[in-house]
């Protein structure tokens, strides 16, 4: 059994085998950052077009440091000042950018499944950084990374996500990777963000955070839009803080060594308390971000290792 | 010139029959049934005869966007597809609002289509939901009905008045029961489904909503009112109650909600998009039931063309809507293999209960009515192949389905419009 995916669009098309797989190559890519020397020949001589739709300051960063660090000549289009402005549809994007010959394609775009139409139109590999609120595979593979390396393990865990679930693909994307890997997973948040339906996802739902908490592994904290904040979906940040915020008494609640992760950027004393997100020995919030970087090179480099098996096809529509 | 088709199938949703015999029709209407053999014969070799397809709520994409469909192309699709009577909605670009345009599109109707095509007008200029259109004149003028499709008019006060003055006027008002507000910017209906792909959704108590505040203003008003392409199981008891009451109401579904459910939508394929979205087996199976049961009483095809670039979009940006004069006949033959209903009843919602909604002839097969029939095999299979459609627009959910039921020729007037190659 080894990787076989020609891109990596969501968690929903991975099998645990690979799953396990990009997590064993990204902890040999965390040995590799944190040498003095950083670099790695994987992607020599690879393409790779950052295309972000969607503002984003970390994960292209951490996309375009993934690269570069594998040797891929890397590339940044700003999506919203150009084409898209002027008109060109996000298929002849595609088109002209194929043309360009591109191997590896990091996609951000703020519609659900615009990633998997692009896909379909390209012949290089196309990892989704992110599209509308359905997924964000690569997060939920670092959240996964840090996970496992703080606990021994990635499966038989009770792992809580709160707050604004029916917005985020993080937190899609992660209900699916811990699910396919034998979790309990529970949902904490205000019924207002929570999605329709989800009482089938195979996952216990709380609206009160000490009742979720109790006796979790790991609490995952989400980032609360603030155009959601003033009485659209909750009634102030204040109420929202006190209800759902992360503080000291409230993760009381949880197993005396859970860690606390947050996909950032945060909003300090909105749904996290600030101290508690600078505690070195509940936070692993800084352990995130490193693991993205190396998760990132991980899928880059098994994505590359496809592509060059079926080198034969490159250029050419399949 | 007189022809009698004998050994076939005789589809009534009249008299509920579905028998061999033989139907003469003379000079544009039928003339006998079971009588002897006159004129010419056709041996229909046991395969059905039936009323043709009264289709109500077309999108014929002129004036504006003829680039989706033509008179033209929209009456072919609809003679390969076994409809007789295609009934046009008014949401073009303009709309169909004045007498004018409706002018223009009748004389095109006339002009390139060989099957009866009968003009819709909106209810309120330009669809803006503000202002009545001037509706006897387009009474006179021919309008069979008068609807703003998919926008609802917001306005109580105003939807109010067009109820009371088409009431005076004997007309009819469609409207497709929403909740606006509710059902704005949705592209999937709300559940596991919409929550797994990322999409914005609606709840099906959107249209339950828009239902109830329509049927609460046609009991004050008296008007004659049918609610159109409805979709859930909620929206059935408050037709259930309207129709006890004794109140002028009927109802109706296009094809797609009967045959199709959320789960087709898949990797967000967006012929798949329609508006109402597709909704969950249960919702499909309670309108199956209720065309069953008679409770609604039309089945249409909700025919909106749209063309390659409007739906090679994110699902969110792609337009909605779906063809299906072709495809209506071998979708609604689902229904009838999966002995849902037979054939007879099926007619009864696909052509008498239109053509008498609309105060139109056809939908019998009786002594007198128009010869418009279609001839067709219910159980022939085939692969449905989108290009092969004779609308402009593919955009057809059922491409690359195995389908049964195939047109075999078509009538309008005694006059063949269609025969299959």
């Amino acid at each position: 059994m080894r990787f076989d995916q020609r891109h990596l669009l969501g968690i929903e098309h991975l099998k645990p085998h690979e799953i396990t797989e990009i997590l064993d190559l990204a902890d040999q890519y965390v040995d590799l950052n944190r040498r003095q020397v950083k670099h790695s020949d994987a992607l020599a001589g690879l393409t790779q077009i950052n295309m972000f739709f969607e503002n984003s300051t970390r994960t292209q960063a951490s996309f375009e440091i993934a690269g570069k660090r594998l040797g891929a000549d890397v590339m940044n289009m700003a999506m919203q000042a150009s084409s898209i402005k002027k008109g060109e549809t996000l298929i002849d994007t595609a088109l002209t950018l194929n043309a360009m010959h591109p191997d590896l394609l990091v996609v951000r775009h703020p519609h659900s499944g615009a990633v998997d139409l692009l896909a379909q139109k390209v012949n290089c590999a196309v990892l989704n950084a992110g599209d509308g609120t359905h997924e964000h595979p690569t997060q939920a593979l670092l959240d996964a990374l840090t996970i496992r390396r703080a606990k021994g393990r990635l499966h038989r865990l009770s792992i809580a996500i709160c707050g604004d679930i029916a917005h985020s693909r993080v937190a899609r994307s992660n209900i699916m990777l811990l699910g396919k890997m034998e979790n309990r997973i529970r949902l904490i948040g205000p019924p207002t963000l929570m999605p329709a339906g989800i009482a089938e996802f195979g996952v216990e739902v709380f609206d009160d955070m000490r009742e979720g908490l109790e006796n979790v592994d790991v609490v995952m904290m989400l980032r609360l839009q603030k155009e959601r904040m003033d009485g659209g979906f909750i009634p102030s940040s204040r109420e929202y803080y006190h209800r759902f915020g992360l503080d000291a008494d409230k993760l009381s609640h949880a197993k005396p060594d859970a860690i606390v992760m947050h996909p950032g950027p945060m909003n300090r004393g909105v749904e996290i308390d600030g101290t508690l997100a600078d505690d070195i020995n509940r936070s692993v919030i800084q352990e995130q971000v490193e693991m993205g970087v190396a998760v990132r090179m991980a899928a880059m480099d098994l994505l590359a290792r496809n592509l060059r098996a079926k080198d034969g096809l490159q250029g050419v529509m399949v | 010139m007189t022809l009698t088709f004998t050994n076939a199938r005789l589809i009534d949703p009249e008299t509920g029959t579905d028998s061999i015999g033989s139907l003469t029709i003379e000079d544009g209407v039928i003339t006998g049934i079971n009588t002897t053999p006159t004129g010419d014969v056709v041996d229909c070799g046991g395969k059905c005869l039936a009323p043709g397809i009264v289709d109500i709520g077309v999108k014929v994409c002129e004036p504006g966007e003829r680039h989706k469909e033509s008179y033209r192309t929209a009456g072919l699709a609809a003679a390969a597809g076994g409809v007789t009577t295609v009934v046009t909605r008014p949401d073009t670009t303009p709309a169909i609002d004045s007498p004018e345009v409706l002018e223009f599109v009748a004389r095109r109707a006339r002009e390139a289509s060989q099957v009866r095509m009968i003009p819709m007008a909106a209810l309120t200029k330009g669809r803006e939901g503000r202002e009545m259109v001037e509706v006897g004149f387009l009474h006179d003028a021919g309008a069979a009905a008068f609807t703003d499709c998919d926008r609802v008019v917001t306005d109580t006060k105003v939807f109010a008045r067009c109820l009371t003055y088409a009431r005076s006027l004997n007309a009819l008002v469609i409207a497709h029961p929403q909740d606006p507000v509710m059902s704005k910017g949705a592209a999937v209906t709300s559940g596991k489904f919409a929550s797994l792909r990322g999409l914005p959704a609606v709840s099906p108590m959107a249209e339950r909503m828009g239902l109830e505040r329509d049927l609460a203003l046609v009991e004050m008003t008296n008007a004659a009112y049918h609610a159109d392409n409805l979709s859930t199981a909620t929206a059935l008891p408050a037709l259930e109650r309207a129709k006890a009451a004794g109140l002028d109401v009927t109802a109706g579904v296009n094809i797609h909600h009967l045959t199709l459910n959320e789960l087709d939508v898949g990797d967000y394929r967006t012929f798949f998009k329609l508006k109402p979205p597709l909704r969950s087996e249960d919702d499909r199976k309670a309108l199956v039931a209720a065309v069953a049961d008679g409770l609604i009483d039309i089945i249409s095809s909700m025919h909106t063309p749209q063309d390659e670039e409007s739906k090679r979009l994110p699902y969110q940006e792609a337009a909605s809507g779906a063809v299906a004069l072709e495809t209506l006949l071998p979708a609604a033959m689902r229904l009838y293999h999966a002995g849902d209903m037979d054939l007879p009843t099926l007619w009864r919602a696909l052509s008498l209960n239109p053509a008498k909604r609309l105060g139109l002839e056809g939908g019998q097969l009786a002594e007198g009515a128009p010869a418009d029939l279609v001839l067709f095999d219910p159980d022939a299979p085939f692969v449905m192949d989108r290009f092969k459609l004779q609308s402009k627009s593919k955009n057809t959910p059922f491409d690359e389905q195995r389908m049964q039921g195939k047109v075999l020729a078509t009538y309008v007037g005694g006059k063949e419009v269609f025969r299959k190659g």
